[in-house]
């Protein structure tokens, strides 16, 4: 049974993801050697289609309807399982963006399908695959199997392939325009076009240096010594989720996959966990250092330098010694 | 308005974890339990739409008997009543059982709105407020921000990656699943935990419910995850530690 791939992209541009998890699809067609369909979805979708079949893809599926202009749950998922049943794929495979998590337990669980989300890894077993998911915010590993019909779902969480690792192909691969009847009026939910909410005063991309406070710091009041230590280290403060969420310090300064995604020269998170939200926003930096008191916080297993004590401890005395050697 | 909130009794964030014995889930003994963190702003969320609006609140859960004590929670916070699907599978059960166990407790009332936190700590899934509208037939939307229901449709405010949000329109009833962070929780007060004994609970078991857990995906094996990095841990006394960091930072990293 075939593997099918769905990308995502918006208004005629990749989603970055598109490309990891056609990675992933790559690898476990190679590891059971079965074709490999990539499927396109939108509104004028051909240049994406033939971008796509330059890949190392057995076909490409063009799934092209005005009415797949703009995303909606519903639309989408009558399209999906259209192509579906066209295509008849053991494993169909999405990157794990916020429009899967929004469509594809919809889109599973109408075909009576699993959807294993947001996995890290995957290997095969006698055919049969196995899913490797964190649990417990990241604190353990699970390896996961699906039974019942297929196909089933899998979507495949951000950096965990790399899009660099693309194969291309010996030859352009056939592309199928995948006819899907949709009717406007299935679609109940109404999107209109995407807004920012202020534009981001602080550009942490730029910032070579980033002093990152989570939980840890327990207190509003405590910001400040970590803005502290920013100040000495020349760089800028920026927080987990938990405390924007707070109201601690403005969303702007949110690494994470709903605030802004990072790749600094040093990264030093103070009392963060390392949950994977947070973590998929930081783990391109070059550096990371880790201070957490908890030796078990997952935050440990992507940093270059841990320290596991009171970061209230330890923080005063780096400033102390950069005050020191200045 | 009649407002349903699904949630999930799960272990007290930094729990100190210890795998079972066929290492599929964790040991239970000696862990405490809360009310899954995300599902505390959709309770939030619950009581400020039925101050506003008017109508009821009823919490629901699918667990083990100890989640009683989280829907007593919710139920103190000012929940209206509570709906308990008690059976201790759904403790490793998949999402799929879960949404099909509440999609039966709540399809059986009239229902205008559900909400669901956005996923939960422990299996992190991410699925169940979807597959349950799918499986009552609802529109849903995800990750919402804001939901305005004085009109005839629900607006809401539904984020987006990397900073970005859209406003979604959809008719009632729906699903929504809420984003952490949409507003401030409250904490129940003496007086709510005191109303809260009073306040109906009804337990309903998986056969009186006509429903089966069959998983569609399950855990073979838990394991701590390997290291990404090879990761060097200071040690020491704290300016020990501290300039030994900025040491390692300046002529191994070369980042300072």
């Amino acid at each position: 049974m075939s593997i099918l791939l769905v990308t995502e992209q918006q208004g005629g541009k990749w989603h970055r993801m598109s490309f990891e998890a056609l990675a992933a699809a790559q690898a476990a067609a190679a590891g059971i050697d079965t074709p490999l369909v990539a499927a396109v979805v939108g509104s004028g979708v051909g240049q994406l289609a033939a971008e796509l079949a330059s890949k190392r893809v057995s076909e490409v599926v063009a799934i092209d309807s005005p009415e797949l202009a703009q995303y909606s749950p519903d639309g989408f998922a009558s399209a999906l399982r259209q192509a579906v049943e066209q295509v008849k794929p053991g494993l169909v495979l999405f990157p794990h963006t916020y429009q899967v998590r929004d469509l594809v337990p919809k889109l599973a669980a109408s075909l009576g399908g699993c959807f294993v989300s947001d996995i890290v890894d995957m290997r095969f077993d006698g055919g049969a695959p196995i899913f490797v998911r964190q649990l417990f915010q990241g604190k353990l590993h699970a390896d996961v199997s699906a039974s019942g019909q297929p196909p089933h779902f899998v979507s495949v969480q951000s950096g965990a392939y790399r899009a660099d690792a693309v194969a291309e192909g010996p030859a352009p691969a056939p592309i199928r325009n995948l006819a899907v009847s949709l009717d406007a009026s299935v679609i109940r939910t109404q999107a209109e076009p995407p807004y920012q909410d202020a534009k981001d005063a602080v550009d942490l991309g730029s910032a070579p240096i980033i002093v990152s406070v989570g939980r840890g710091i327990q207190d509003p009041d405590n910001i400040p010594q970590a803005e502290a230590l920013a100040k000495a280290l020349g760089g800028e403060l920026a927080a987990s989720r938990p405390i924007c969420d707070n109201g601690w310090l403005p969303l702007e300064r949110q690494i994470g996959s709903s605030g802004q995604t990072v790749a600094p020269d040093l990264y030093l998170a103070l009392g963060i966990s390392g949950a994977i939200q947070h973590v998929v926003g930081m783990k391109g930096a070059k550096t990371i250092v880790a201070i957490n008191k908890d030796a078990g916080a997952p935050i440990f297993e992507i940093a270059d330098y841990g320290i596991v004590a009171d970061l209230f401890d330890v923080v005063p005395k780096l400033i102390e010694a950069l005050e020191d050697s200045n | 308005m009649n407002i349903f909130v699904c949630v999930k009794q799960v272990m007290a964030r930094d729990s100190v974890i210890r795998l079972d014995e066929g290492a599929t889930w964790v040991r239970d003994d000696g862990l405490t339990f809360e009310m899954n963190e995300p599902d505390t702003y959709a309770l939030e969320e619950a009581l400020r739409l039925k101050e506003k609006h008017g109508g009821e609140v009823v919490a629901v859960t699918a667990g083990p008997a100890r989640s009683a004590s989280t829907l007593r929670e919710a139920l103190a916070k000012g929940a209206d009543r509570g709906i308990h699907i008690e059976d201790d599978r759904f403790v490793e059960a998949d999402t799929h059982a879960t949404a099909a166990a509440l999609a039966a407790a709540i399809g059986r009332e009239r229902h205008d709105l559900i909400l669901t936190g956005l996923q939960s700590d422990d299996s992190g899934f991410g699925q169940t407020g979807v597959i349950l509208a799918e499986k009552l037939g609802l529109p849903h939307a995800t990750i919402i921000m804001e939901i305005d229901a004085s009109g005839s449709q629900l607006r809401c405010k539904r984020e987006l990656e990397a900073g970005w949000f859209q406003t979604v329109t959809l008719p009632q009833p729906a699903l929504l699943t809420i984003q952490s962070g949409i507003n401030k929780v409250r904490y129940a007060t003496l007086m709510g935990i005191k109303r809260a004994r009073k306040k109906p609970l009804q337990r309903y078991t998986t056969d009186e419910l006509g429903i089966e857990i069959t998983a569609q995906q399950s855990v073979r094996r838990l394991y701590q995850p390997q290291q990404a990095k090879q990761t060097v841990f200071l040690e020491g006394g704290s300016r020990e530690v501290a300039d030994e960091l900025l040491n390692k930072l300046r002529f191994e990293a070369r980042v300072i």
